[in-house]
């Protein structure tokens, strides 16, 4: 079973969000059981900072030694901060996928769509596992 | 649904991350991939390997059979010792690469890949018919497990008195390993020395927890199927579905040497790989390493000036390089100014010769 906090949201794409309930600015990153599916995580790729996003765009991928996968912004807005550590040490991902290796923060503009309390997060991923 | 091997369980119990592969449930990897892929490497690595075919060869005229039925000369082969060859169909088109074991004068182990064990098979039936020899597909009676990597035969030393110092590369006896009967092959797939030993299904559990204890001092981890392409793949090892197939002769893919012509007789697909064997192919097989961090993968074109100059057949990023690095089939000719097209976007690579690693020996 896979570690889901449950003070986050969550995408149906195994992202994480955080800061949503100050409506401002969300960081994101990938979940703990996506981090698992993927095997060591090789490559990052981010958006630049300054970057105008809308909600559901690819932005970036996040490659192991196995895939290659997409990552999808949850909200829309302005990515206003990347995380260098994680391009610079791609690993951070699977050791510490909610902390250390966050990915990216925007500063949401309108209202985020279709995110999962962690309770449907965990129901989603116990059907998949 | 797929198959389990023998050692389902002891995979679960390890927390392995499971997959499909050619109708088989196995072992994709137990951790981190890389932690796997270095320990062969540096130390040991144990390996499931029970998908693999297993058919037996019997009968006064069972080298005779293979030599029919396959490139390679096998009836010159020494009791004891095995040859990495290939089956061919009329054309010349790789059906599968094989190892076959000489068990005796008059027995033959041949090894398939999981995805062809049973088109060898049949086909091996076919063509040994007119050959006083019998063919039989034993691969359900057999587990394999592979233990490679430096500190391999001081591991199995430990759980055995066969004489592993003297047993060759490419070479194989039957033995006791933690007193269960065993074909005990000094080969492998992942560029290290190392054993491969096939044992009787209900063994295998048994024998992979002895090797698990006998290791443990030596470094040794379980390693799934990612961290075997990786190390195959840094040892140039081709794979059959990536630079093999039935499209490909063995000259196509760098590897007419195991094509033996002056061996007495036909065989299948002698008359057309005679015809080409002389050719310069209009590709050749062919290392890249990438200058970027993005990882080249099975079927990116390869490019030159923005032209198509091949594909990649396998890429990875490699542990002992730091660098994503793949095999390919690139046009003859073309060795500088190489990109990938990797998602549209063009990512310069250098061609290097295989392998891309080669152990001290």
């Amino acid at each position: 079973m896979s570690n889901i906090p449950d003070d986050l949201s969550y995408t149906k794409e195994h992202e994480w969000v955080s800061g949503i309930d100050d409506g401002l600015t969300v960081t994101v990153g990938i979940t703990a059981f996506a981090a698992d599916s993927l095997g060591d995580v090789v490559y990052v790729q981010l958006p630049d900072v300054g970057t105008n996003v809308e909600h559901g765009d690819s932005i970036g991928e996040v490659e192991s030694t196995k895939s290659v996968n997409e990552i999808y912004t949850p909200v829309g807005g302005e990515v206003v901060e990347v995380n260098q550590a994680v391009v610079d040490d791609p690993s951070l991902v699977n050791s510490d996928p909610y902390g250390e290796g966050w990915m990216f923060r925007v500063r949401m503009e309108g209202e985020p769509e279709d995110l999962l309390s962690p309770q449907e997060y965990t129901a989603l991923t116990s059907g998949e596992s | 649904m797929s198959r389990p091997t023998p050692l389902r369980d002891v995979h679960e119990s390890l927390g392995a991350t499971l997959t499909d592969f050619a109708g088989w449930l196995m072992p994709l990897r137990y951790g981190s991939e890389a932690a796997e892929h270095r320990a062969v490497r540096e130390a040991a690595g144990l390996f499931d390997l029970s998908h693999m075919g297993e058919i037996f060869l019997t009968g006064p005229q069972a080298g005779e059979a293979l030599d029919f039925a396959l490139v390679g000369h096998l009836s010159a082969l020494t009791p004891g010792r095995a040859r990495y060859t290939m089956i061919v169909n009329e054309r010349g088109g790789v059906l599968d690469d094989l190892i076959v074991y000489r068990l005796g004068d008059e027995e033959f182990m041949v090894v398939a890949n999981a995805s062809n064990s049973e088109k060898v098979g049949n086909e091996l039936k076919i063509r040994a018919k007119a050959y006083d020899a019998v063919v039989e597909d034993r691969s359900d009676q057999y587990a394999l497990i592979a233990v490679q990597g430096p500190r391999s035969q001081e591991i199995l030393a430990t759980l055995t008195d066969a004489d592993l110092g003297g047993l060759k590369y490419y070479a194989g006896l039957p033995g006791l390993v933690d007193g269960r009967r065993a074909l005990i092959a000094r080969t492998g797939y992942t560029g290290e020395d190392g054993f491969e030993l096939f044992v009787a299904n209900q063994d295998a559990v048994p024998l992979w927890h002895a090797i698990t204890a006998a290791g443990e001092p030596y470094g040794l981890k379980p390693a799934g199927l990612s961290s075997r392409d990786t190390l195959r793949l840094e040892a140039g090892m081709p794979l059959y579905g990536n630079e093999l197939s039935a499209e490909l002769t063995p000259f196509d893919a760098g590897l007419g040497r195991v094509v033996k012509f002056d061996k007495p007789g036909d065989f299948v697909g002698r008359s057309a790989l005679e015809a080409v064997k002389d050719d310069t192919p209009k590709r050749r097989l062919v290392g890249l390493v990438a200058r970027g961090r993005r990882v080249p993968r099975h079927g990116y074109p390869v490019t030159k000036d923005g032209a198509v100059v091949g594909e990649v057949t396998s890429g990875a990023p490699s542990q002992s390089l730091g660098k994503p690095i793949a095999m390919a089939y690139v046009d003859t000719g073309a060795e500088s100014g190489l990109a990938v097209d990797i998602r549209g976007s063009h990512e310069p690579v250098d061609l290097v010769e295989l392998p891309f690693y080669r152990r001290n020996k």
